[in-house]
């Protein structure tokens, strides 16, 4: 099937191809939403993908006081690790020295799983002997004392293994700041679909890679075919009209969170159009021999 | 399937001991041979056939119509299914439950919900002494479940409470959560005194500063705790009360610090 145009946009006839990964998730309140996005701000820096940072991490969406266990705003983070180990390892390190150390914050789990992961039954020992156990209607929390009161933390929260980790589609624009444009329309999108994460600085890489390269020891490095400054010098996939490719890299906690995700910030993109934004929309993949999971962008578009 | 209904004709001659009628006890027995439990504690032997008319046929939905003070050991040991007491009940309702509903839609004598592990007991009117506590000899009370009391409790409620939730919603008498190693008992409608008496650890949760506390409790300032907060949605969520009791910065104060003083005490300011 040929590239098909929608609203002047062309949609590349290719797929992204994701893998199966870990997931957990957990729920950050703190005494207003300042501090809850501060808290889960915190929590997930450094976590863009797992090559260099042991897990992809970022808020899932933002609840309010209605939607959380102790009625104070709230952040549903998600965090993504390809071993249990890891992902445990990960989510104890980092709601330990993030979240913990956050004003006024409480921790609560975010999802129900196959399995469970430490959260407070761990966090616990910072409470060196003063922490109290509470179980509250089912649920089992620990009140550690801080300097400001008690942080409060569920003891256990869920893990997945259905998550999918690596959806994701390339805005390729005349220039950057197009290309920006049309990647941070399709980033706000991708914000409302529940279950789904942008790891990326504020969503978006502007480095999409290819797997290895020459020097020994690379796992990732440049992906020259989708670097404009190299058009004409290697194989390029860029047109005449392209300058600017970001690419939108997806993790969700289900295939079918990520095939909305897709949906959504595609559809945004090509609502978007081609003078404000971008001209071409394309996916990244492996051949399809190495991922689970396939998203075919003709059956992404809106 | 009908309810498992036992009618009280008249008010028993003696003690009753219906332990043996609770849904594990009482499944795939016939109505005849239910008739024929020995309930009577003295020297009258009442049989179930003596004392009520029997109608009905799912244990797993028992209900005793009429209530008596004689009426001891109501549900005790169940795991599963409901029982309902439309009236009072008398001594240990509830004792060493596990799991199931009790509704005691009246008064209920001195040691309910002794030594519970899980379910729910529900008591519309008041209860006696030593609520949730543990008999004569008895390491812990109350280990697990919920256990509420809309009307009074009387002394000693929560007494040695290791586990589980006591929610008193009139108030209580004397030394309520006397001895607690954990656990949580919320009393609103104020308390007698000294609520906490050589508690361990443990949460007594109250709508109004006590009258009086043992003097090794100290005071403990008022943080704002999120504790508060997530035990006050669970109360209203659960309707055991209708508005938030403690707040969101209640006033802590901890003990007994004549024992291991990890206990506390929570009112709102």
């Amino acid at each position: 099937m040929p590239n098909v145009s929608v609203n002047g946009i062309t949609i590349d006839d290719t797929f992204a191809e994701a893998f199966g990964m870990r997931a957990t998730a957990i729920v950050i309140t703190a005494p207003n939403r300042k501090w809850a996005r501060q808290a889960a701000i915190t929590m997930t820096g450094f976590a863009t993908s797992v090559i260099g940072c042991g897990c992809e991490a970022a808020i899932d969406v933002e609840l309010p006081p209605s939607a959380t266990p102790d009625g104070r705003p709230g952040c549903r983070v998600m965090i993504f690790a390809m071993g249990t180990d890891e992902l445990q390892k990960q989510l104890l390190n980092r709601v330990g020295q993030c979240v913990l150390t956050s004003p006024g914050s409480a921790c609560f789990a975010g999802l129900e799983g196959s399995a469970e992961l430490k959260l407070g039954s761990a966090l616990r020992y910072f409470g060196d002997g003063w922490q109290i156990s509470k179980k509250i209607g089912g649920r089992h929390f620990w009140r550690v004392p801080v300097m400001d009161g008690e942080f409060l933390c569920e003891a256990t929260t869920g893990l997945t293994k259905a998550a999918v980790g690596g959806g994701n589609f390339f805005v390729m624009a005349e220039s950057s700041a197009k290309a920006l444009v049309a990647a941070e329309a399709a980033v706000a999108a991708i914000g409302l679909v529940p279950g789904a994460i942008v790891p990326f600085p504020g969503g978006i890489a502007r480095s999409g890679s290819k797997i290895g390269g020459k020097y020994k020891g690379m796992i990732a490095s440049a992906n020259e075919a989708y670097a404009p400054t190299l058009r004409g010098v290697v194989r390029s996939e860029l047109g005449s009209d392209i300058n600017a490719v970001l690419e939108i890299v997806i993790d969700g906690e289900t295939n079918d969170a990520v095939a909305a995700a897709m949906k959504a910030g595609i559809k945004t993109v090509i609502e978007l159009g081609p003078k404000r934004g971008a001209v071409r929309i394309s996916a990244g993949n492996y051949g399809g021999k190495l991922g689970k999971f396939i998203y075919s962008l003709k059956d992404m578009l809106p | 399937m009908k309810a498992l209904t036992f009618t009280l004709v008249a008010e028993p001659p003696e003690r009753l001991d219906l332990s043996p009628l609770t849904p594990e006890r009482l499944a795939g027995i016939e109505r005849r041979d239910i008739e024929k439990i020995q309930i009577g504690m003295s020297k009258h032997g009442s049989k179930v056939g003596d004392i009520f008319r029997v109608a009905g046929n799912d244990p797993l939905d028992i209900v005793f119509e009429g209530g008596s003070t004689r009426l001891d050991r109501v549900a005790e040991g169940m795991r599963g299914g409901s029982v309902r007491v439309v009236g009072n009940a008398g001594a240990q309702a509830g004792r060493a439950m596990r799991g199931g509903t009790l509704t005691i839609e009246g008064n209920a004598g001195p040691h309910a919900g002794s030594g519970m592990r899980g379910g729910r007991l529900e008591i519309t009117g008041n209860a006696g002494e030593h609520l949730g506590a543990p008999l004569a000899g008895e390491l812990a009370g109350m280990n697990g479940g919920v256990l509420i009391v809309r009307g009074k409790a009387g002394a000693f409620a929560a007494d040695r409470m290791r586990r589980g939730l006591i929610a008193v919603l009139k108030g209580s008498a004397d030394n309520a959560g006397s001895r607690m190693i954990a656990g949580t008992l919320v009393v609103a409608g104020g308390t007698g005194e000294m609520p906490g008496y050589l508690m361990r650890r443990g949460s007594i949760l109250l709508d109004r500063a006590p009258k009086s506390l043992s003097p090794s409790f100290v005071e403990c300032g008022a943080p704002e705790s999120v504790f508060a907060a997530v035990i006050d949605r669970h109360l209203i969520a659960e309707g055991i009360l209708k508005r938030p009791l403690l707040g969101i910065a209640p006033q802590k104060y901890g003990g007994d610090n004549a024992v291991l003083g990890m206990g506390e005490v929570l009112f709102p300011r």
